[in-house]
């Protein structure tokens, strides 16, 4: 226990001097610090926040000192992350890197891949993006069809994948990729790791409902991918790529989560929690004057806490050894679907304000937040739809009889 | 009251689909949006609706029109709603001639009706000033001077107001601002002195500004209905504007459920259609039978605002019914068609993400459903 304690002031003096002031401040969108080859970093001291903090490898607090990590464990890195909050440290680093395929690749990759990987994630010096979905293959991801073939001590790629997020801005992948077509679907899939500036690597921007372009097609043509790239063992990727979604979902689950005061990631602006933006457009003082609203809103934020409790006791479970399991399907649909309601009711407390596309006649903060009410619909489909993780609850936490496996291949 | 259409409806409907279809499908809203329209809406679409007569559908003969009713009209919203298309249908026609027509003395009738149908005048309600509908919630005012009036004040979502050649002012002539009493509605050309117009681009990308009205000068002549009285026929109208805007959100909600039920027959998943889980069917038969509810209601209320012997509160009842049970439905499935078409729901490239806007938009204007649901308890009497 002393030693928590000892490790606590440590921690928060450590954060004091090291924290730059502006990174206290609430994270403005184009200011994450995502790291790569060719960093952005609109402010300069994000990149000094970064390098400090990935110094003590503390971007990825528990992962091991050898690969770059910080080492900690579970219960220090609890510490670490209640004094970040304290001072309302933004993440140093944000990356796919470190929130699916590090955890995927420490427990399944080679100590020679580890050491290749490991440190650049930890250090945010390669992105990454997930390369699993084809137009063919979404909630039916084990149907994928871009192919490997071994020549030469590499795999030769063909094929495509679709809604690639950052696949234009990323400088490496983790893809699934099928090397035997010969046997049922879930044993003829490999999980491989390729640099995007490979030759025959193609991206397509592909422009959302709200009007950015996160996510691509992603061409593959004969590429060429050295063999020891393949992570695990030839034709059971299937397993890594699954394990992968799990923290992928626990991840996206925290959309659900609303920051302390704010529901939007501690905005300061009118529109940052729902009940603060409905008192606000109605011009009332100390109580919300429309009570179906308030209401809806209270109902709201009780799911929420309620979802904090959960995801809070999960992550006490998985301390306890058990890991993430079939419950980061729970979260991640509860959470993205508090994360949709949300922003249903931040439009509602706005009324016509929340209506505007751009131009005049609407503040800055309450377009983006009509963009991110539509971005926000997307939760529901990106890593595995709602239904497919109420299929997985259905199945695996509820043991209920799967009509899908009469069609099994 | 008639709940399935007559048999003129139904030719009227068909021509409407037949024109949407071929000449104003989804694809020219979307253009319009990309090359950010000057005026938003297609001007040679605009006027072969006027050649068929759209814009006088529910005017009397008397006054250039052709006596459709608002039944006739309906039908036509309902299918402008199958294809969003962008039109001053709405601003124009649904509640600018619907308020001359029900409020408007014998010579502004005659005036402004014609032109109206002749497609000469593009005239829009300037009645909203916050960001919740609040129709009797007035604070511009209209102070008189020693020949009529001077307006001033602020309007929001005013539809078309940027190429709106007249707006009807709604304004506080007496009475405190959230009084019935005091209410005053006025004509007034958008090129006034002290008018101000600021267009917003809104997210259905469709039409709508701001308007600003700093010592604007009208004269008694500009009166539209009754001085300090005129709250009760602005709420009549108000109800057609809700009826109308029902129907075309039916339109709306029965596309997005056609296209979600052809990707259901279409996509495979596992090996088979995804409409073949029951997940997916379940939520599709659901809709379905929330959809079978949207249509009745609007046949209901449009057939009311053709029969003489509606009282005003039946009318009333039925608009708000109408507009609370289409704006709950059309956000359901407007949801459901991006869910039910996974990732490719989410890109801007396919449609059907036009609907969910245009659905946000919809079920806000005149009133959302919560509104509706209040206003009905209160015409209730509970
Ligand atoms: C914003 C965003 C970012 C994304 N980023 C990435 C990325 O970086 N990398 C990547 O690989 N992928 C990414 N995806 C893709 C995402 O994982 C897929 O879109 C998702 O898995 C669904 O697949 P699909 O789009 O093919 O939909 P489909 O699988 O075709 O689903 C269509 C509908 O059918 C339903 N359905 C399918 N099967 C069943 C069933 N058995 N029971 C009930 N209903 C079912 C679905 O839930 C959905 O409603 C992203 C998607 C989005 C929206
Ligand atoms: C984005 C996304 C996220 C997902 N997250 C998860 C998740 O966290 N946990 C999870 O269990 N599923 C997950 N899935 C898979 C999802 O459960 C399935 O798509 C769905 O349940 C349909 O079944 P299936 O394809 O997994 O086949 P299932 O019928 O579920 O297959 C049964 C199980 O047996 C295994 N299996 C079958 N044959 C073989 C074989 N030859 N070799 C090895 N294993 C075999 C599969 O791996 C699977 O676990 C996810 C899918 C997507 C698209």
């Amino acid at each position: 226990m002393s030693s928590q304690q000892d490790f606590r002031a440590a921690t928060r003096q450590w954060l004091e001097s090291n924290c730059p002031e502006s990174m206290r401040t609430p994270m403005v969108q184009d200011e994450i610090v995502w790291g790569g080859r060719n960093p952005s970093f609109k402010n300069p001291d994000g990149k000094l926040w970064m390098e400090r903090m990935a110094e003590r490898g503390w971007t990825c607090p528990t992962w091991p000192t050898e690969y770059g990590g910080g080492g900690l464990s579970k219960d220090e890195s609890v510490v670490l992350r209640q004094e970040l909050a304290r001072i309302n440290a933004r993440p140093a680093l944000t990356s796919f890197g470190i929130g699916m395929l590090g955890p995927a690749l420490l427990e399944y990759g080679s100590h020679a891949q580890k050491l290749e990987h490991i440190p650049k994630i930890v250090r945010g010096e390669i992105r990454w993006c997930q390369g699993y979905s084809e137009p063919g293959s979404g909630s039916d991801l084990a149907s994928l069809n871009t192919k490997a073939e071994l020549q030469d001590e590499h795999y030769i790629i063909n094929g495509s994948k679709v809604w690639t997020s950052y696949a234009d801005k990323a400088d490496w992948i983790f893809c699934l990729v099928r090397t035997d077509f010969d046997v049922p679907k879930h044993s003829g899939i490999s999980f491989i790791l390729f640099d995007m500036a490979s030759e025959g690597i193609s991206t397509n921007p592909i422009q959302l409902i709200s009007g950015s372009s996160p996510f691509c097609e992603t061409f593959f043509q004969d590429v060429r991918v050295p063999a020891a790239n393949l992570v695990g063992r030839l034709n059971e990727g299937w397993t890594i790529a699954k394990r992968l979604l799990q923290h992928e979902r626990t991840m996206i689950s925290s959309f659900g989560l609303a920051s302390g005061q704010s529901d939007r990631g501690g905005t300061t602006s009118t529109v940052a929690s729902v009940e603060g933006a409905a008192m606000h457009y109605r011009g009332d003082k100390d109580r919300l004057s429309d009570p179906v609203l308030r209401d809806e809103i209270a109902q709201f934020k009780i799911d929420s806490e309620a979802f904090a409790y959960t995801s809070q006791r999960s992550i006490e479970e998985s301390r306890q050894g058990q890991g993430p399991n079939a419950t980061s399907s729970m979260l991640k649909n509860y959470g993205c679907e508090l994360n949709k309601r949300r922003y249903e009711l931040l439009l509602k407390a706005i009324g016509s304000q929340g209506l505007g596309w751009e131009g005049e006649g609407f503040a800055d903060d309450e377009l983006q937040l009509t963009r991110e009410w539509l971005r926000s619909k997307g939760n529901s489909i990106e890593g595995g739809t709602s239904e497919v993780q109420l299929n997985v609850i259905a199945k695996r936490v509820l043991g209920l009889p799967d009509i899908l496996s009469i069609n099994k291949k | 009251m008639a709940l399935v259409l007559s048999e003129d409806q139904q030719l009227l409907k068909d021509a409407a689909r037949n024109f949407c279809q071929q000449s104003s499908p989804l694809s020219v809203l979307r253009g319009l949006r990309d090359s950010k329209d000057e005026a938003g809406f297609d001007a040679a679409i605009w006027k072969q609706m006027l050649e068929l007569g759209w814009a006088g559908m529910a005017v009397p003969e008397a006054y250039g029109g052709f006596q459709f009713g608002y039944g006739g009209l309906g039908v036509v919203l309902e299918e402008t709603g199958r294809t969003l298309t962008s039109s001053p249908l709405i601003s124009t026609v649904l509640i600018g001639a619907t308020a001359v027509n029900e409020l408007g003395s014998e010579q502004q009738k005659a005036s402004l009706l014609p032109a109206i149908v002749g497609g000469e005048l593009l005239i829009s309600l300037a009645l909203d000033e916050h960001n919740f509908h609040k129709p009797s919630h007035i604070e511009t005012t209209a102070t008189p001077t020693s020949d009529g009036f001077e307006l001033n004040g602020n309007k929001t979502f005013v539809l078309d107001g940027h190429v709106a050649k007249k707006f009807i002012v709604v304004a506080r002539s007496s009475g405190n601002r959230e009084s019935k009493e005091g209410i005053s509605l006025f004509l007034v050309d958008s090129g006034s002195t002290g008018v101000t117009v600021t267009r917003t681009l809104m997210v259905d990308s469709r039409n709508a500004a701001k308007i600003s009205l700093d010592k604007v000068a009208v004269t008694e002549a500009d009166v539209l209905g009754e001085l300090d009285k005129g709250f009760v026929g602005l709420d009549g109208v108000l109800d057609i504007a809700r009826i109308g805007l029902a129907a075309e959100m039916l339109g709306s909600i029965r596309e997005v459920f056609e296209r979600i039920l052809e990707y259901l027959k279409q996509r495979e998943q596992f090996g088979v259609l995804i409409g073949s889980f029951q997940g997916l069917q379940h939520r599709a038969a659901n809709m379905y039978s929330e959809i079978e509810l949207c249509k009745s209601v609007v046949r209901a209320a449009l057939s009311a605002l053709d029969d003489s012997d509606k009282s005003r509160q039946e009318i009333a009842e039925l608009a708000s019914i109408a507009k609370a049970k289409l704006s709950e439905v059309f956000m359901l499935v407007s949801n459901e068609g991006i869910q039910m078409h996974g990732g490719i729901g989410m890109t801007d490239e396919f449609d059907i993400g036009f609907f969910l806007k245009r659905a946000r938009v919809a079920q806000q204007f005149l009133g959302d459903a919560s509104f509706h649901r209040d206003r009905y308890a209160s015409l209730k009497n509970f």
